[in-house]
């Protein structure tokens, strides 16, 4: 995808987290993540990406309200699986993007 | 309305330039630990630290993985010790025996340092004052994470000039007391002229007394942050070069003040202040020298450093101050010399000066910091020394202080190897011309006029 920035609308919520994939561009990607996410229930509200300096770049809110897994296992485990497929897998709380860039 | 950019923004900060929030420190006030006992005081003070602080790491450990931004250290600051001790300690000894006590609640809490082992005797000394001074040399030769401070002097009371001849003395004796790790000890000793009362930076943090019972207070760091803002604006004039320097702190801060938010509602402690500071470290990219020469010096020291520094130290406070509810603690750039890699090497191309280094601490936020001189200067020079950094402190209403480390068998152009934070230092020429007389007269110096500034 080129230069597109997608700006999303998001609502102020504590549960919304942003997960940020960075890596070569490669097939299935989005789909691993996203079996990731439905077996655990996270909730995918919004998926953007773009390219980088050469490297893919994908960004989702997702919702964890409805997940039981502990956050801290999230992060790890997607970590995980970033080094699996070969990219880099963040998992961070929303707000601190939205701290950081709102005033 | 977070866009992609924004999130990768944030991310190359943390991954590539080393944003990081350096410390949160849990200030406790161990006032209500007072008992004549000793024994019954090291078991108060033992008990309440390690009752408090007992969730401080993991909780550390929650938040740094929640936002995916590292938080470097947990520390805890204490209500200075000669408050606290005064009724059982009757000797050094029994100072020591304190000090061992704050270690091991350092170490069982998982805490790596604790500062507070402290003194405010900015106008004048009581015995237990003096009697924990005297103890410092060995209570830092006998503990591994407690830092010690001592007050000597203030805009408003002047300076006890007893006590910078005092602290010479003392510079000097935890040098030789801890002469086998490089005078290790002298990293731990903080002389401050103005010391604030809730400081979370190491080694001068303490809880004041004007602080409660418990708080938590936040450091930020970023100077990479800084420094690569910069680049993108090279050769521009200085309001474009203000504007970015404000524009990043106030980004910096944020993430601290979220952090500082977070840690407080986690633990149910009332949230303080978060510093401002610019902490660099000794690993690349982490300076803050590398700051002033990509504004425009050729090294660090050269002329303008002075002018680079006072322009940073100010955009950075005028960025973070909005971005957070209460500042405090020093706020400013801190100019270390071994804990910045960019300081080392001007040191080490014959930039920088320990005489530059104090023109410049007239503009920054704390003072001569991480300083190696030589082992044999005498006790009078480094209270000179003192003397002229309290001075700049007491007339400029700011706080100065001096980490100086006589390290001892070890002569100028030689290294010092401290590793991790603390960093490595090459060893300093001092001025040879001596200062005995002035400093033996005694006594204090008066609080200077606040009128006719010039």
């Amino acid at each position: 995808m080129p230069e597109e920035i997608n700006t999303i609308q998001g609502q102020e919520s504590m549960s919304k987290t942003i997960i940020t994939v960075v890596g070569k561009d490669a097939v299935g990607i989005i789909a691993k993540v996203c079996t990731y996410l439905a077996d655990n229930q996270v909730n995918v509200e919004d998926i953007s990406q773009t390219i980088v300096q050469g490297y893919f770049t994908m960004m989702m809110i997702v919702d964890t309200g409805g997940s039981t897994k502990p956050y801290a296992a999230m992060v790890t485990e997607l970590d995980e699986l970033g080094d699996a497929i070969g990219v880099n897998i963040r998992c961070q709380r929303e707000d601190i993007f939205t701290k950081m860039h709102r005033i | 309305m977070i866009n992609i950019l924004e999130v990768n923004e944030t991310n190359k900060m943390i991954e590539q330039e080393k944003l990081d929030v350096r410390t949160i420190t849990l200030g406790i006030s161990l006032l209500d630990c007072c008992d004549a006992d000793l024994d019954t005081l090291n078991r108060n003070i033992y008990d309440k630290i390690t009752r408090l602080a007992r969730d401080l790491v993991s909780t550390g450990r929650e938040i740094e993985l929640d936002y995916g931004i590292p938080i470097v250290n947990t520390r805890i600051s204490v209500t200075p010790i000669a408050l606290v001790a005064g009724r059982a300690c009757r000797s050094p000894e029994d100072f020591v025996a304190v000090a061992e006590t704050l270690d091991r609640a350092a170490r069982d809490t998982g805490v790596n340092f604790l500062g507070g082992y402290s003194a405010i005797v900015s106008k004048g000394m009581t015995p237990t004052d003096e009697a924990l001074i005297r103890s410092i040399p060995a209570a830092l030769a006998a503990t591994g994470r407690v830092c010690s401070s001592v007050n000597i002097g203030s805009t408003k009371t002047g300076i006890n000039m007893d006590a910078v001849k005092l602290m010479g003395e003392i510079v000097r004796e935890t040098a030789e007391a801890t002469k086998e790790n490089n005078s290790l000890g002298c990293t731990k000793l903080v002389v401050f002229c103005n010391a604030p009362d809730d400081n979370p930076f190491m080694a001068g943090a303490f809880h004041g007394v004007s602080e409660g019972d418990a708080v938590i207070n936040v450091g930020v760091s970023g100077p990479g942050v800084i420094k690569n803002a910069l680049e993108g604006v090279r050769g521009e004039n200085f309001e474009v070069l203000c504007e970015t320097v404000k524009r990043t702190a106030f980004k910096v801060t944020r993430a601290g003040q979220l952090v500082a938010q977070e840690a407080s509602e986690r633990l149910g402690i009332p949230f303080g202040i978060v510093d401002l500071s610019l902490a660099p470290t000794p690993s690349v990219g982490d300076s803050v020298a590398g700051i002033l020469e990509e504004m425009g010096l050729e090294s660090v020291g050269a002329p303008g450093t002075t002018a680079a520094l006072a322009l940073l130290n100010d955009q950075v406070k005028k960025g973070g101050i909005m971005a957070s509810s209460f500042v405090g603690g020093l706020s400013g750039a801190f100019i270390p010399v071994s804990e910045d890699r960019g300081m080392i090497d001007a040191v080490n191309r014959g930039a920088l000066t320990i005489e530059k280094l104090e023109a410049m601490t007239c503009v920054c936020s704390v003072g001569l910091d991480m300083i190696a001189i030589p082992g044999d200067t005498p006790a009078s020079t480094i209270s000179g020394i003192i003397a002229d950094e309290a001075a700049i402190g007491m007339i400029n209403h700011k706080t100065t202080a001096v980490r100086l480390i006589p390290v001892i068998g070890k002569d100028i152009g030689e290294t010092v190897e401290y590793g991790g934070l603390l960093g490595h230092a090459p060893v300093q020429r001092v001025n040879r011309f001596g200062c005995a007389d002035f400093i033996n007269r005694g006594g204090r110096i008066p609080a200077p006029i606040h009128s006719f500034k010039n």
